[in-house]
């Protein structure tokens, strides 16, 4: 039996890792090796380290802590933020990533994932997706909710798995920091709709939320921040449920 | 021991060499013929596309090398993948080490199952040194949309839409689907197991 994933996600500012409400109210977690390190003990299936820096002067910086970050753990990790380019692909792959994840540069710019799919696999290719409801419509936006785009967010999660994407990392920013569990029906809607895998963000608070995302909404992973990292969420735990 | 990943267009080549790094080992990347044939263990690694991935070994003679190995070598997913005699991916002829194994592409009948495979699945059946001190129904992580059919070379099985080759061996040349590079502990005592082979 293939296992439903569980995620941590672990923004990283400035080689720290940080994590806000909304993208306000930033506050330390603390150094994002010792965190993945804990993280890949306690048996989370693979991380996710997304760079909000995302300065080009600081993107070489990144590199570094990518190589940092995969000569220390032995599980799978997704690196996103501020991708725009096969180059900024090709030296987090070099350094260790194993996946990339895009957002906004293929809102902007869908021929991208077609450009890197061809050039390093559908595999490594994560097609982050955030969406709110906007006149009841679940919509794609970007810039942590505050830009909606003319996207809805069914149809670009076809149109993205066609272009090659290997994975939806779908964020709702309607439970994005509210501990009140994830989006059950657009989560479902969307893993019902493509034959990829979609793993689901925004809203973890208990281990139930966890256990109702992969068995109602059919999530293939969920993904959540703080309550890792505060340890709100034991992951063994949760492993075990 | 003089540890050699075979470097050539199909990427994750970083991911092998630091968890060699982890259980000590220092490799050597490299597409030099001369570098390989004097291995002592050869790593075979590989995530990409088939047809582009034999072309560019038989540009550079790597095909003929590959099968003329004496030493163990160690096929990881694609590499394992092109290890075997036909893929229908891009309908590739591959380089037939594992005779009459041919890989096929993962049909799924609902999106029950979804394609690629990606994630932690369980190997069983194992009969190999390469599986010693591994228990049987390990977690291991795979990332795949094809899949080699069970066969007399068959040293391990995982189930997805059917039960098929998570791991296949033949003289000196083995061949694993899921990433031991990526597959937490469990992966890092079969890179150990490949070792000391």
């Amino acid at each position: 039996m293939l296992t439903k994933r569980i995620i941590p996600c672990l923004d990283i500012k400035d080689g720290r890792t940080v994590k806000g409400t909304n993208f306000v109210q930033l506050r330390d977690a603390g150094d994002p090796i010792e965190l993945a390190m804990r993280y890949c003990e306690e048996g989370a299936d693979e991380l996710v380290f997304l760079d909000i820096t995302a300065t080009t002067e600081k993107r070489k910086t990144l590199a570094t802590l990518v190589r940092e970050i995969a000569t220390h753990i032995n599980i799978p990790f997704t690196v996103g933020g501020g991708i725009n380019t096969i180059e900024d692909v090709s030296l987090l792959l070099e350094n260790g990533a194993d996946k990339i994840s895009v957002n906004t540069s293929a809102v902007n710019n869908p021929e991208l994932i077609n450009q890197l799919a061809a050039n390093f696999g559908s595999q490594c290719i994560v097609v982050a997706i955030d969406t709110k409801i906007i006149d009841g419509n679940w919509t794609v936006v970007t810039h942590g909710g505050r830009n909606p785009t003319l996207h809805k967010a069914i149809s670009w999660a076809k149109e993205i798995t066609d272009r090659g994407a290997g994975e939806i990392l779908l964020t709702s920013m309607e439970n994005d920091g509210t501990k009140a569990g994830f989006a059950i029906d657009i989560t479902r809607e969307i893993s019902t709709a493509v034959s990829i895998p979609v793993i689901a963000s925004g809203g973890a608070g208990s281990m139930n939320h966890f256990k109702d995302v992969f068995e109602i909404a059919n999530a293939d992973a969920a993904l959540a921040a703080s309550i890792f990292h505060f340890r709100e969420i034991s992951i063994q735990e949760l492993k075990n449920i | 021991m003089k540890v050699v990943i075979i470097k050539y267009n199909a990427g994750n080549i970083q991911s092998v060499l630091f968890a060699l790094e982890r259980i000590g080992m220092q490799a050597i990347v490299t597409d030099n013929t001369e570098e390989i044939r004097t291995a002592d263990k050869i790593i075979f690694p590989g995530v990409g596309e088939a047809s582009t991935a034999m072309n560019y070994l038989r540009e550079r003679k790597l095909d003929e090398l590959i099968v003329s190995l004496k030493q163990p070598v160690l096929g990881i997913c694609l590499g394992m993948q092109l290890l075997c005699s036909h893929s229908e991916e891009g309908d590739t002829t591959c380089l037939n080490v594992f005779e009459k194994v041919s890989v096929k592409k993962f049909i799924s009948g609902n999106n029950e199952f979804k394609i690629p495979q990606i994630g932690w699945n369980t190997i069983s059946s194992l009969h190999s040194k390469l599986f010693n001190k591994v228990a049987e129904q390990s977690y291991c992580y795979f990332v795949h949309g094809y899949y080699a059919e069970e066969n007399n070379l068959t040293i391990a099985k995982t189930d997805y839409i059917q039960p098929y080759s998570s791991a296949l061996s033949f003289e000196n040349f083995y061949g694993v689907q899921f990433h031991p590079e990526k597959s937490a502990i469990v992966g890092e005592q079969i890179l150990k197991n490949f070792l000391d082979l």
